[in-house]
């Protein structure tokens, strides 16, 4: 099952490539059908799903290249299983999104089906050279979609995307060689190196976790590895941007979740602070970064930077409320920023042809439905109760208050530059007399198709803040075993 | 009828909905829907307070999420002080929905702004149901919400959106202390529920928690009622917020949202009774508040402004009354304001709508014109300025004899000052409006532009004074009636029935409200009167006979006079202190960002560039590469950019997958050695 959920998008790329190149409407369709066919399958998992069963489900294995005891190994728990659906739905939406490109149609469907295949690669896999190669196959694809399709700067945002990530990834291989030759278990599994991880020196766990620490602090990205970010998105074309901030962001918080919390327990005690501290330097430093920037997709970009800080915070809090509160602060950007990237990215600037704050105002008047479409994702994306953002970003704050207390205060201090920055965007952007930028008068209101990618998104935020129980309760037992785990650990091991 | 409470609030959520789906197909832009709904959650709000008076108390909670290992819950509950918060909201907002009809009628956003009502009175709804502070602290933000769309409705103007903003985010900065307080709370109760709070309350006092960490929390969550309630330092948001219609000035921004942070502190008021320290802070601020609010208010020319300042004045009274430790006080002047304030407002948009100007000055001999407005307007002038037996008497009574009886002598007689100011400045406003002389607005006048309507635009047109139709007078009667009846139903000639009645209920429902058991005192009373007299008489001498000269009177002060002109300067010294700070820090770290940070970052790159040209050798490993993968990098990559941009992507996908399986066979070979 996970098989053909990850590997579907590969096959569809192979239909793809043998598509003639100027048929548009066929490329899109089958780009359209394999992303929806995607969605469809995650949700069948999702039917098919136990919340309350230990262990990973719906998994796979076989033996890949036994004599060095890699193994083709696959499975879920909650949370992963959660990122595979929002993958799947962002993806799709993305598809959509791409309609509006004209150029070299058929390379960019197969970039992104490929895309897909290894994003949704690296959230199932339970083998860490598996883990590794999905890893590596995000990079390629979403390197050329920015490179390619991208905006003027296109070359230097793509290079230093790539160049940024592979230097953090192959520092993070060096990790996984280490743990496996540290372990001295001859595997390469992911569940088998959760128990060798634990009984490896406190010495070499330490290096360990800093070499995957940089692997997964460049994806996040946590301050200050977080450069290549604003430029990328900047670059990216909004489809791009879309999958960028809401799924390969998650990837480096999801490797802290799924490899260096639970392999290595002692060394995340010890690295706790440092996290923490970063990751609230990501919220509040953030939030002054993206006051001062005049470009909305800038802005849009340290936002995201600032919202990763409290995955990072509730992450290294550890406690059951913090760690729920992190998964669903990355289940709710990963809704609000595709928004978020969409409005501005297409919806805004194919009408405007700008994307300068000072040069966009009175939008109100100009594009009515499109503009309370944006003040909806503004108001997502600065926390208000009733949207998805403010269920995450209090339950982390809460969870973790009790662990990093003047952390947390500062943390909430930075929500009132939050709301600042936000709301001076809308006053800029929306209110005011109408201006005549992008034309004289009215501008095109939103398409029907720009709804049919905005309104999915807009009633998932509305319903997982309104009422969140049913998706905490997806993955809450995967995050109290996790707990337990860390929690035995720090009681067992008295190094 | 109790445990239906929740549809009250459900109606005007459903309004909304239907508003906001269905805005082109309804009639009227929808506006019935909203009058409709919010009556109909009146009556079943009257139900509800009906079956408090005989004592009815339930709450009810359904599980809302599990984080982790602890569930939080959302429900409602229903006691005296929610009874009474009902009808006051539904009531009121049922007046403005019907004063509305006639004041935005033709406005370019009518539809929008029926919208945003019922949104709001869900919200609001919300929040006095609410049964624990998470859900109170949602809807807390939601009203916040609605009021910051209603100050924008004409955000064509940049004053507009930019009183929206400032008032969003003032009341934000006390929102993060209140988070701060519950996340607090909830450290050491494990609780965030009303009913199991109070019940874990004497534990707690006991020894558990130590009674600092107690006063923190109060005076944390005190700190979202000071940005709520515009109470000084983070009242400067509140006049700024005249910005918006009138109608959503009365509603929002002088009976329902502003008191909530007063509705806060009631409903919590155990947690504030086991901190005694807060409620010292609690009644220091709100008697300061009080006086200084009026100070200002004495030297406001614009009519709005004038009642703004009054009813930061008048939430400063309320929290000296729960300050004092009077529940009781708080919310009774709580309920009084909410009629009598929302009635002037109301008054003052019916002669803003009628003259076309806020102006003071501009004002005058409107009695003639607008009996109606002018009568009712008199009677919620005297109700505020405690004229027995009209009902803000009975209230401020009330509170003023909570500070007489608290042992704080200053704050007792910082309270009759405020009420003597507040009778004068009531009777200012009053003289310069309705009496004397018309002045310019006055007579009838050529008008291009409503400066309360931008909305409004067509030709110039001659403009006759008159008053408005039923929709305007209903609304001022009703309230008008209930300005000047309400407070009987705590008046000392019948033996403070409301007081009995809140105080037995209430520790019905938790221990904790222990009744404040005060004494009626004749001497406040006389006290209180006096000053109300006194201010109405220098009023009527400096104003109406004109035997003191104002001119004279400002001459005499003319610095203090300006400092009141001009707020106290606190605008100007916040300007200064954080919202210039603010930006320039945000310039500096965007500075940062882009020089330091990514300067090292492109540094790096360029010297890895230049390490790789010079070394120029392509036949590493993977895992050698890793040593200088930098500098590889910007070379392969630009390299393949390059032929990727000139050729086909196709050819490059098959060579990624080659590469790929190259990886792997490069880590195996690695591994192997």
């Amino acid at each position: 099952m996970l098989t053909a959920l990850i590997f579907l998008p590969l096959l569809g790329s192979l239909i793809l490539l043998c598509l003639p190149r100027e048929n548009h409407r066929a490329l899109r369709g089958v780009a359209t059908f394999f992303t929806a066919a995607e969605l469809l399958i995650s949700l069948l998992l999702v039917a098919r799903f136990v919340p309350g069963q230990a262990g990973m489900q719906f998994t796979e294995r076989y033996d890949w290249i036994p004599s060095l005891g890699i193994s083709y190994h696959l499975g879920v728990d909650g949370v992963s299983l959660a990122l595979l659906v929002l993958t799947a739905l962002v993806t799709l939406l993305s598809a959509i999104t791409s309609y509006s490109i004209t150029e070299r149609v058929k390379d960019f469907y197969v970039l992104l089906l490929l895309l897909e295949t290894g994003m949704l690669g690296v959230f199932a896999a339970l083998d860490y050279v598996l883990f590794y190669v999905f890893w590596e196959l995000v990079l390629v694809p979403m390197y050329f979609l920015i490179g390619i399709w991208g905006g003027p700067r296109r070359q230097y945002a793509a290079l230093k995307f790539f160049i940024y990530t592979l230097a953090g990834s192959v520092i993070m291989l060096v990790g996984i060689l280490a743990l496996y030759f540290g372990s001295g278990l001859g595997t390469f599994d992911m569940l088998a190196l959760q128990e060798a991880g634990r009984s490896l020196s406190s010495h070499l766990q330490w290096w360990v976790f800093i070499a995957f620490f940089l692997g997964f602090a460049v994806k996040v990205p946590i301050f200050p590895f977080h450069t290549w970010l604003p430029d990328a998105h900047v670059e990216a074309p909004t489809g791009g941007s879309m999958l960028l901030a809401g799924i390969l962001l998650k990837m480096g918080a999801y490797g802290f979740y799924r490899i260096s919390l639970p392999t290595l327990p002692d060394a995340t005690q010890a690295f706790a602070v440092t996290l923490a501290t970063l990751g609230v330097i990501n919220i509040v430093y953030g939030a002054f970064v993206a006051m001062a920037q005049q470009d909305l997709k800038r802005m849009v970009a340290y936002s995201s930077i600032s919202h990763m800080g409290f995955v990072m915070l509730g992450l290294a809090a550890m406690t059951p409320r913090s760690l729920s509160g992190a998964v669903f602060v990355m289940l709710s950007h990963g809704l609000i920023s595709p928004l978020m990237f969409f409005l501005v990215g297409t919806v805004l600037y194919e009408r405007t042809h700008t994307r300068i704050i000072d040069e966009l105002g009175g939008l109100y008047n100009r594009m009515p439905v499109a503009a309370v479409v944006l003040a909806f994702g503004i108001f997502a994306n600065l926390g208000l109760p009733g949207l998805s953002g403010f269920v995450g970003e209090f339950a982390t704050l809460l969870g973790s208050f009790d662990v990093f207390r003047t952390l947390v205060i500062a943390a909430s201090l930075g929500l009132v530059i939050t709301a600042a920055y936000h709301l001076w965007m809308m006053q800029r952007v929306l209110m005011g007399e109408a201006n005549t930028v992008g034309g004289v008068g009215l501008l095109p209101d939103i398409s029907r198709r720009e709804l049919l990618v905005a309104v999915p998104l807009m009633a998932l935020i509305l319903f997982l803040g309104v009422y969140p129980a049913p998706t905490f309760a997806f993955f809450n037992d995967a995050i109290l075993r996790l707990q337990n785990m860390v929690q035995l650990a720090s009681l067992g091991g008295g190094f | 009828m109790a445990e239906l409470a929740w549809v009250a609030a459900a109606l005007p959520l459903l309004s909304f909905v239907v508003q906001v789906f269905a805005p082109g197909a309804l009639r009227r832009r929808g506006d019935w829907i909203g009058i409709t709904a919010v009556a109909a959650s009146f009556l079943v709000s009257t139900g509800v307070f009906l079956e408090t008076i005989a004592g009815v108390h339930l709450h009810v909670s359904y599980p809302w999420a599990t984080f982790g290992d602890r569930t939080f819950q959302f429900g409602f509950q229903v006691d005296a002080l929610t009874g009474v918060m009902l009808v006051v909201v539904t009531l009121v907002s049922l007046m403005v929905h019907v004063f509305s009809l006639g004041y935005m009628e033709g406005d370019i956003r009518y539809g929008r702004y029926y919208t945003i009502l019922s949104l709001f009175t869900f919200s609001m709804l919300g929040l006095v149901l609410a049964d624990n502070f998470l859900e109170l602290f949602v809807f807390w933000e939601l009203v916040g919400l609605c009021s910051f769309l209603l100050i924008g409705h004409w955000y064509e103007e940049k004053a507009n959106s930019t009183a929206a903003v400032k008032a969003f985010l003032v009341t934000r900065v006390g929102d993060i202390g209140m988070l701060i307080g519950i996340f607090l709370l909830y450290s050491v109760a494990e609780t965030l529920q009303y009913q199991e709070l109070w019940a874990k309350l004497p534990s707690l006092t006991a020894g558990l928690v130590d009674s600092r960490t107690l006063t923190a929390i109060a005076l944390l969550l005190f700190a979202g009622a000071v940005g709520k309630s515009a109470q000084f330092p983070l009242h400067v948001w509140l006049p700024d917020a005249m910005a918006g219609p009138t109608p959503v000035s009365a509603l929002i921004h002088a009976a329902t949202m502003v008191a909530a942070g007063v509705y806060l502190v009631a409903r919590a008021f155990p947690l504030f009774l086991s901190a005694p320290a807060s409620l010292y802070w609690i009644a220091l601020v709100g008697g300061f508040t009080a006086f200084f609010a009026a100070t200002i208010a004495l030297v406001q020319d614009d009519i709005k402004k004038v009642l703004a300042y009054s009813t930061i004045s008048q939430l400063g009274y309320m929290f000296l009354g729960l300050g004092s430790g009077s529940l009781v006080a708080g919310s009774f002047h709580l309920m009084t304001q909410a009629f009598f304030k929302a009635l002037l407002f109301l008054a003052s948009g019916s002669v803003i709508h009628a003259l076309h100007t806020q102006n003071l000055h501009e004002m005058g001999g409107l009695s003639r014109r607008l009996p109606v407005t002018t009568w009712t307007w008199i009677i919620g002038a005297l109700s505020m300025a405690g004229i027995p037996p009209l009902a803000g008497f009975w209230s401020k009574d009330e509170v003023l004899l909570a500070a007489f009886h608290s042992g704080r002598p200053v704050l007792f007689w910082l309270g009759v000052i405020t009420a003597l100011l507040t009778a004068f400045y009531i009777t200012r406003a009053t003289w310069l409006a309705f009496f004397g002389e018309g002045r310019s607005a006055a007579r009838a006048r050529k008008e291009a532009v409503h400066p309360d309507h931008p909305g409004h635009r067509g030709g110039e047109h001659v403009h006759h004074v008159h008053e408005g139709d039923w929709r305007f007078r209903l609304p001022l009667l009703v309230l008008a009636f209930l300005a000047a009846t309400a407070g009987l139903v705590g008046s000392s000639w019948f033996g403070h029935p409301f007081t009995r009645w809140m105080e037995e209920t209430m520790a019905a429902t938790a221990p904790a409200f222990h009744p404040a058991e005060l004494s009626p005192s004749v001497f406040v009373q006389l006290v209180a009167l006096l000053a109300a007299l006194g201010g109405i008489l220098l009023g009527w001498l400096v104003y109406g006979a004109r035997v003191i000269s104002r001119e004279a009177v400002i001459a005499a002060l003319r610095p203090l006079y300006a400092l009141l002109k001009h707020k106290y300067y606190l605008d100007e010294l916040y300007a200064w202190l954080f919202v210039r700070t603010t930006v320039a820090f945000s310039w500096l770290a965007g500075a940062v960002d882009r020089y330091v940070v990514d300067g090292a970052v492109n540094a790096l790159g360029w010297l890895g560039a230049q390490i790789g040209f010079s070394a120029g050798d392509f036949d590493q490993t993977v895992i050698d590469g890793a040593v200088n993968g930098v500098g590889q990098g910007v070379v392969a990559g630009s390299h393949l950019l390059r032929r990727a941009q000139t050729g086909y992507v196709t050819t490059y996908l098959w060579v990624l997958l080659g590469a790929m399986a190259a990886g792997l066979l490069a880590i195996a070979i690695v591994a192997i050695r």
